[in-house]
């Protein structure tokens, strides 16, 4: 128990130095580096708190995807940040330092001061496992008990995807997003991407086939294949595809529609929106999360490479 | 003190300076970061509070767990979404900047090029 308790708070003092670091370093890529390793260490953090599902989201996700996002948009920014006098004075420096000290001193008292009994909802979760056949709880509550914030967190990705695209020149409209990216025959990272994707997508299935009973799910499995995807593209050694294609579309809006098509067959045969029949609850389960982690694999990847900026043909 | 404690603590250290860096950064890029980590704070408040209501056979509440995670994602969205448009302003003006004096200068690409 003592030592446990040795290590989280090594852990914690080490996340709260990394933060500090992400939010304090002067050099932007400094920083965004700081927040991946910021990120990593979180989820560390998960893994102690009893949530591996989440673990992984925020390894993938908060650590892997966003990192990738602003190292990127730091590159294209790079030179262009304003001059040292842009900076805040002291007076609203020292304004912004006691503001952030009372929310987190308001937070601390407010976890510190939480009533003994928590409330929970494991218990009902754990009572209610046997209707849907998935030994994943969180899998449980993401698909089958609160399946309706998936459902339209799918569709937010969407909208986010949309506003993303709506960003680009009308003569680019319908082409390919981000820059051509030149292949370097006997680079590293060329090389990495021939040789990580076959097993990151054997992978990524896997922690989709796996989060039926043990951590893992669409969500993970999804970014995976996402990254997969974006290496490759990265290296060069497939262009961005144009977002005008029909199959694009398709793959896009494939996790949402059968969704909705299995919420809708809910209302006729379970006689609620999202109500699975009980004796088809897992396979019906299974595809919806099969589509969405086409879905999100392809939605996370798109959004990661940015609006169209060439021409189709280019 | 307990492992819920000293992890809540941290929640809260990390949405404090997610909160600092939100105002005191000048550089939009910068405020996203630290927006990002202030929603970590928040998303791991959630933890804390699923680990407290633990029981016999789940180490944590699957339901803020859930939710955390339908969170990121959506917060991955909407940071994309802002460093697209935050892209787009630096394609449009030749700055990446909010200051009253980030107009548009003379040699600035049009909008709609």
């Amino acid at each position: 128990m003592m030592a446990s308790l040795v290590f989280d708070t090594g852990l914690v003092l080490l996340v709260m130095a990394v933060a500090g670091w992400a939010i304090l370093a002067r050099d932007p890529f400094a920083a965004v580096v700081g927040f991946v390793v910021y990120g990593l260490l979180l989820a560390l953090v998960w893994v102690r708190l009893a949530a591996v599902d989440v673990a992984l989201t925020e390894a993938a996700i908060g650590s892997g995807l966003t990192g990738t996002l602003l190292l990127g948009a730091a590159a294209r920014l790079r030179g262009d940040e304003a001059p040292a006098a842009e900076r805040p004075g002291p007076l609203l420096r020292f304004a912004a330092t006691l503001l952030s000290a009372c929310v987190a001193a308001g937070l601390a008292g407010a976890i510190l001061r939480l009533p003994e009994n928590a409330p929970t909802l494991a218990p009902a979760a754990a009572q209610n496992a046997a209707a849907t056949g998935l030994g994943n709880p969180v899998t449980n509550v993401l698909m089958a008990f609160r399946a309706m914030d998936t459902l339209l967190e799918k569709v937010v990705l969407l909208l986010a995807l949309v506003g993303v695209w709506s960003l680009a020149s009308d003569r680019f409209w319908g082409g390919r997003p981000g820059p051509r990216y030149p292949v370097e025959p006997h680079g590293a990272l060329s090389l990495l991407a021939r040789l990580l994707p076959p097993v990151g997508i054997v992978v990524g299935i896997h922690v989709l086939w796996a989060g039926a009973d043990r951590p893992g799910g669409a969500f993970q499995a999804g970014t995976i294949l996402a990254a997969m995807w974006v290496l490759v593209m990265i290296a060069g050694l497939s262009d961005a595809p144009q977002v005008g294609q029909r199959w694009l579309r398709l793959a896009l809006v494939a996790g949402p529609a059968v969704f909705l098509v299995v919420g809708l067959g809910g209302l006729v045969l379970g006689g609620a929106f999202l109500a699975y029949p009980m004796a088809y609850a897992k396979p019906l389960i299974l595809a919806v999360e099969f589509a969405m982690t086409l879905t999100i694999g392809a939605t996370l990847g798109l959004l990661l490479a940015g609006p169209p900026e060439r021409r189709s043909g280019a | 003190m307990s492992t819920t404690a000293v992890f809540g603590l941290c929640a809260a250290v990390a949405a404090g300076l997610g909160l600092y860096g939100l105002i005191a950064e000048p550089y939009p890029l910068r405020k996203l970061l630290a927006f990002n980590i202030l929603g970590s704070g928040a998303f791991l408040l959630f933890g804390v509070v699923a680990r407290r209501g633990a029981i016999p056979g789940l180490g944590a509440d699957p339901v803020p767990q859930a939710l955390v995670i339908t969170g990121m994602v959506v917060a991955f969205a909407a940071t994309a979404l802002a460093v697209a448009l935050l892209l787009r302003l630096f394609h449009a003006t030749g700055m990446a900047t909010l200051g009253a004096d980030a107009a548009p200068d003379a040699d600035a690409r049009p909008i709609d090029d």
